[in-house]
């Protein structure tokens, strides 16, 4: 392995400057923020304004100066003439004075800090606010970087917990420390005691903790953007798959059929007014498009030790980091379009959930497009349990066109009536620890649901489904786009699956420790060893792929 | 009619029968509210077959409230080794079933009527918001008890999310 090679000459100087200032910022201790987060958070306005106080001002100096200009200059000589002046100026000046004052204080009140077990947020100056969110609950750490943040160097960090918009947000912190804090924040919510930690880190960078921070220094090297194309990222989307996912979306048809059809009364009735009700539409499918495009525009996802790591983004970039054991269900899916092609999405739910439509899309698209090995790579990062041959060839039976006779439980001929084209498809199998349900055959899905995560099982009948002896099974998770659900089953096949799911869970919720990713070192190396396996078998996999390219 | 959905020899613990009158005595108010309310138009327009929406109104209460026993008689629970199973439905039948682990509280609601008849609803509420098991007609005694097993239980074998 050249992996412990590569870290040991850039050691002494990562050693001194990356824990250093992450351990300064973690270290229980209240800190401040970045000094332009009153600009950034708003302030851009108040200095537009400023600007066009001083620009105006100067035009009335010059113009008083050498003469000239029209009657509203007149006017505000004419103003200036009268005392009124003195007046205004003071009052711009309190202005001024006031909001200085008030985004300096604002500043100054605005502190964080990070201990052993939480993450706390105050704020406000009249009206004050307090967040803290607990380590072990954290859900995902997001830092964004918008356009405008990243011309001052500053990046917004999110740390979201379980719950419905429950995130703590620090907004804005300087770049790098951002992605240290990130590191930092991980490594006290992994459970590794921050002693430990900091032992560890003073005697020898040795060790998977070691290597996670040589990595994240190699992606901090390039100072503008440190994550906008990590290394070891196991997908790229190429431009033109990007561009024929976007053309061949059903929104795509949708808009298209749309404008036929506008059109085509535009010349039947020569009513031009027509045109104007093409407008909401297309508006809303511009920004359906730009959504999509931003979030696949220079898409990454790569596996760290401390979860996975997914970055998008092109002006504005954003990089999430998801802890192992925080994704609750999974869904593979194809629209019918993206068929000939073999594109598949995935969405995933997890605990935390934003406000915000269009952020939460976002969020739960974890691979915007891929193709079938794109696929595999994802979920053998998300689902590591899932890696074996076997797991393999069951997720390739889940996803494959005619896959019927397989060791998946599908639903009976009598339930053709109710599925018309996907009862040989239709159907469940428990694949390693996780729930698959297969369900489509013309949009064609596959649900997985970590049995981890799950937090309850159901079934469900109505008269029809009785009469029919057939029955509807359901995986219950936290709320998402994914609803694991599946009927028209046989009676006697759910019960039976039902039983073994609900024991399953309750196993697998008993030996799960992954909120505390790397509490016990048993656990640890149990939990670790596949993830470590994960980056050395990708970066192998990259350098396999580069040492070619690098020949030719 | 072919046999329910149900778990193979599972022994479910009933509810009070005296829940059936708390679940009468809502779809009386509910029924004769929704009865008056629409023979409204009836009464003001005198046109003679807008009388069939009240009157289909009441028969389908009337039903409902005849089958309000043996519906009863249909919710069950059963706390097993590790897990909490519940069943409720006659025409819609819904079996569940959720690990102690987890629970993230459990509510004790009691409406007016029944507490009229000394009854109470325990809600066990988990990260799932379609987990929904509400096991209603626990004699107030009874809840308090399955309340603190359930905690105790919850306790011992605790998860995450």
């Amino acid at each position: 392995m050249s992996e412990p090679v590569e870290p040991a000459e850039p050691a002494p100087a990562l050693e001194l400057s990356v824990p250093e200032s992450a351990r300064r910022l973690a270290d229980g201790q209240w800190h401040r923020l970045h000094p332009a987060t009153p600009f950034l958070r708003g302030g851009i306005a108040f200095v537009a304004i400023i600007g066009v106080i001083v620009v105006n001002a100067r035009d009335v100096f010059l113009d008083t100066l050498f003469g000239g200009g029209g009657r509203e200059i007149r006017f505000l000589e004419r103003f200036a003439e009268s005392s009124l002046i003195l007046l205004a100026i003071l009052a711009v000046v309190v202005i001024l004075l006031l909001s200085v004052g008030g985004f300096y204080l604002s500043w100054r009140m605005h502190t964080f800090r990070i201990t052993d077990e939480l993450v706390e947020v105050r704020s406000g100056i009249l009206f004050r606010t307090n967040r803290r969110g607990r380590l072990d609950r954290i859900q995902g750490i997001n830092i964004s970087r918008p356009f405008l943040a990243r011309l001052f160097g500053a990046a917004k960090l999110e740390v979201n917990v379980a719950g419905q918009d429950a995130n703590v947000e620090l907004a804005y912190l300087g770049s790098a420390g951002a992605d240290n804090l990130r590191l930092a924040i991980l490594q006290l919510a992994s459970g590794t005691r921050a002693a430990e930690a900091a032992a560890a880190a003073s005697s020898a960078p040795a060790g998977v903790a070691g290597l996670v921070e040589s990595r994240v220094n190699e992606l901090l090297a390039p100072e503008l953007d440190p994550n906008a194309a990590p290394p070891e990222s196991i997908v790229r989307i190429s431009i033109p798959r990007l561009i024929g996912s976007l053309v061949l979306s059903e929104a795509t048809v949708i808009a298209i059929l749309a404008g036929v059809g506008i059109i085509t009364t535009v010349i039947v009735t020569g009513e031009y007014g027509w045109i104007f009700a093409l407008l909401p539409g297309l508006l809303g499918f511009g920004g359906y498009l730009a959504s999509r495009l931003t979030r696949s525009l220079r898409y990454s996802i790569a596996a760290t030790d401390d979860g996975i790591r997914v970055g998008y983004g092109l002006l504005s970039t954003t990089n999430e980091t998801l802890p192992p054991g925080r994704i609750h269900a999974v869904e593979v899916s194809q629209p019918l379009l993206w068929r000939p092609a073999g594109w598949w999405e995935i969405k995933i739910n997890t605990a935390s959930q934003a406000a915000s439509s269009s952020g939460a899309t976002a969020k739960t698209t974890l691979l915007p497009v891929g193709d079938m090995s794109d696929v595999h790579r994802v979920l053998q990062l998300i689902l590591p349990s899932l890696a074996d041959d076997e797991s393999r060839a069951l997720l390739e039976a889940g996803l494959a066109a005619g896959a019927h006779d397989d060791a998946y439980v599908t639903s009976p001929k009598r339930a053709a009536i109710l599925r018309w084209f996907s009862w040989r498809r239709n159907g469940f199998v428990l694949i390693s620890d996780a729930v698959a349900l297969r369900k489509g055959a013309i949009w064609r899905s596959l649900v997985l649901v970590p049995q981890a995560r799950m937090q309850s099982v159901s079934m469900h009948e109505g008269p029809l489904l009785r009469r029919m002896k057939l029955a509807e099974l359901r995986v219950h998770t936290v709320a998402g786009p994914i609803t694991a659900a599946i009927g028209a089953l046989d009676r006697a096949d759910v019960v039976r699956f039902f039983d073994e799911v609900a024991h399953a869970a309750v196993h697998a919720a008993g030996v799960d420790t992954s909120h505390r990713w790397r509490s016990s070192s048993e656990d640890a190396a149990a939990l670790a060893e596949p993830g470590a396996e994960e980056v050395s078998e990708t970066t192998a996999a990259a350098e396999a792929s580069a040492s070619p390219e690098d020949h030719a | 009619m072919s046999q329910r959905l149900d778990l193979p020899d599972a022994e479910w613990r009933g509810v009070s029968r005296k829940y059936s009158v708390v679940e009468v005595g809502g779809l009386i108010i509910f029924g004769v509210i929704a009865t008056i309310a629409t023979s409204i138009p009836t009464l003001i327009t005198s046109i003679q077959w807008l009388a069939a929406i009240p009157i289909s109104l009441a028969v389908i209460f009337l039903i409902n409230i005849a089958l309000t026993p043996r519906r009863v008689r249909a919710i069950g629970y059963m706390l097993r080794e590790d897990d909490l199973v519940f069943r409720r439905g006659l025409m819609f039948r819904r079996v569940v079933a959720v690990p102690y682990g987890r629970m993230q509280l459990v509510d004790i609601n009691r409406g007016p009527l029944d507490r009229a008849v000394g009854l109470s609803e325990l809600k066990f509420v988990t990260a799932a918001a379609s987990t929904g098991v509400v096991i209603p007609g626990l004699p107030e005694q009874d809840a308090e008890e399955l309340r603190d097993t359930l905690v105790a239980l919850a306790e011992s074998r605790r998860a995450g999310l």
